[in-house]
């Protein structure tokens, strides 16, 4: 009989029986609703040993990779620890290098601590030393350089932000947790075409994404586009041309609302630009981050553009003005 | 006899009839504003459930999810007349997938049953 472990409590599973069923007769109500592994409402995560495969049933590869199941169809065979969320240990990083990427957004590359391991395109929770202030960014770095690589916008009136631009320097010591997201690449399915769109500083986890694709030897056509109001707020515009230029499968497209157009760039709205450009998004895997609203419109314009929804992973960002 | 659920192949399918039904809803302009702003993948994992529930398979219905999980939209004016439009999506989804005419007439008066508790008479 396997045993659950469960906030620090074991429960002992009967033959047979579900982790949710175990669980309620030992009186911990777990969310649930349809009870038959189709509404997802009791999805859980394995933080120490395998889910049976047919309880990931339905799931997004992604969150299958971190080990999430569904605990109303989910009959284990051998002792897990289960969870919403793991504890992360805290890391403590130097900051190697600052520099500005655009008038609005910074570069930080921080020490890669040895034990930290993540997937590119996941964040990590910034900790401000003085007073623990906290705050998600995403990595732009890959999981085997020696640095962690964040691009930080200045928000207006922005706590967090305006301290980074403002206050930390190079050879600082700066703490984080994590690393959090789903919205990252499995390797496979290489002939799958792949679309990437970000907002401003969506391009973070996308720089991860997109090289950890190409390393991956991914081989069909991948889109990134890159989205802002106006060409001052673009950045690693040369960068990015330069891995266009070097794989033929790779395409780079800047997109403004107004103003100049940048080289080999489009004019309009961000929500309707790939699908003009690439037609129908059937069989596409699709990458979004950045606005929410625009992530959220992004959502709906590639499902409805012939995307499946299992292939569609975003990572909407929330910026947190000071309150007052 | 085996269900339409065993017949279409089980939760695999099901996950198939989700994105055509969810396209056909989403599309669907006398419906969609009931769908604004919702998160699209819980929406689909509801919908699921009801697929995997009009076509017999494994569930755990009850009326009293269906009165409470659309009580917000019936406020927004929910009627007959947009049950009828997602029927007829269900319908041709169905259809789609190559389902037999008289299956699909036992799915629809499945959901047909639900018509009370989703308008919360």
């Amino acid at each position: 009989m396997p045993t659950i472990t469960f906030e620090g409590k074991d429960f002992s599973c009967t033959e047979g029986e579900t982790i949710l069923d175990c669980m309620t007769r030992q009186g911990v109500m777990l969310p649930s609703s349809c009870q038959s592994g189709a509404c997802q409402t009791c999805m859980i995560r394995a933080l120490k040993g395998n889910p049976p495969e047919e309880s990931q049933q339905g799931l997004k590869d992604t969150l299958k990779a971190q080990g999430y199941f569904l605990a109303c169809i989910c009959r284990p065979t051998e002792d897990m620890t289960i969870g919403l969320s793991s504890v992360s240990p805290r890391f403590s990083a130097r900051v190697l290098e600052k520099r500005l990427l655009n008038e609005t957004v910074v570069r930080i590359r921080l020490q890669r601590p040895q034990d930290f391991s993540y997937r590119a395109g996941q964040f990590i929770n910034l900790v401000r030393p003085e007073d623990e202030l906290t705050r998600s960014y995403s990595l732009a770095s890959l999981p085997d350089e020696d640095f962690l690589e964040l691009h930080i916008k200045r928000v207006p009136d922005g706590q967090m932000s305006g301290w980074v631009f403002d206050r930390l320097a190079e050879g600082d010591d700066i703490s984080f947790f994590g690393p959090a997201g789903d919205c990252f690449y499995i390797p496979g399915k290489a002939d799958q075409p792949l679309l990437l769109v970000g907002t401003g500083t969506g391009l973070a986890p996308l720089y991860g994404i997109f090289r950890d694709v190409l390393k991956h030897e991914h081989r069909a056509e991948v889109h990134l586009f890159h989205a802002s109001l106006a060409e001052a707020g673009l950045y690693l515009q040369d960068e990015l041309r330069a891995f266009a230029a070097q794989h033929k499968h790779f395409h780079y497209v800047p997109c403004v609302l107004h103003g100049e157009v940048p080289e080999g760039g489009l004019q309009g709205n961000i929500t309707e630009l790939p699908l003009k450009v690439l037609g129908s998004l059937s069989g596409y895997r699709v990458f979004l981050c950045g606005d929410p609203p625009i992530v959220n419109a992004l959502r709906q314009k590639c499902f409805l553009g012939g995307a499946s929804m299992q292939d569609i992973h975003s990572d909407p960002f929330v910026f947190t003005p000071q309150s007052s | 006899m085996s269900t339409v659920y065993e017949q279409l192949g089980g939760e695999a399918a099901i996950d198939a009839a989700v994105d055509i039904f969810y396209r056909k809803v989403l599309g669907d302009h006398y419906v969609n504003r009931f769908f604004e702003g919702v998160d699209m993948e819980k929406q689909a994992a509801k919908q699921k459930a009801f697929l995997t529930m009009v076509t017999g398979g494994p569930n755990n219905y009850t009326g009293k999810d269906m009165r409470e999980g659309h009580r917000h939209l019936v406020k927004m004016g929910l009627n007959d007349a947009h049950f009828d439009h997602i029927l007829c999506h269900l319908r041709s989804t169905l259809a789609e997938l190559g389902v037999a005419q008289e299956l699909i007439d036992t799915v629809i008066s499945v959901a047909e049953s639900t018509r009370d508790d989703v308008l919360d008479r």
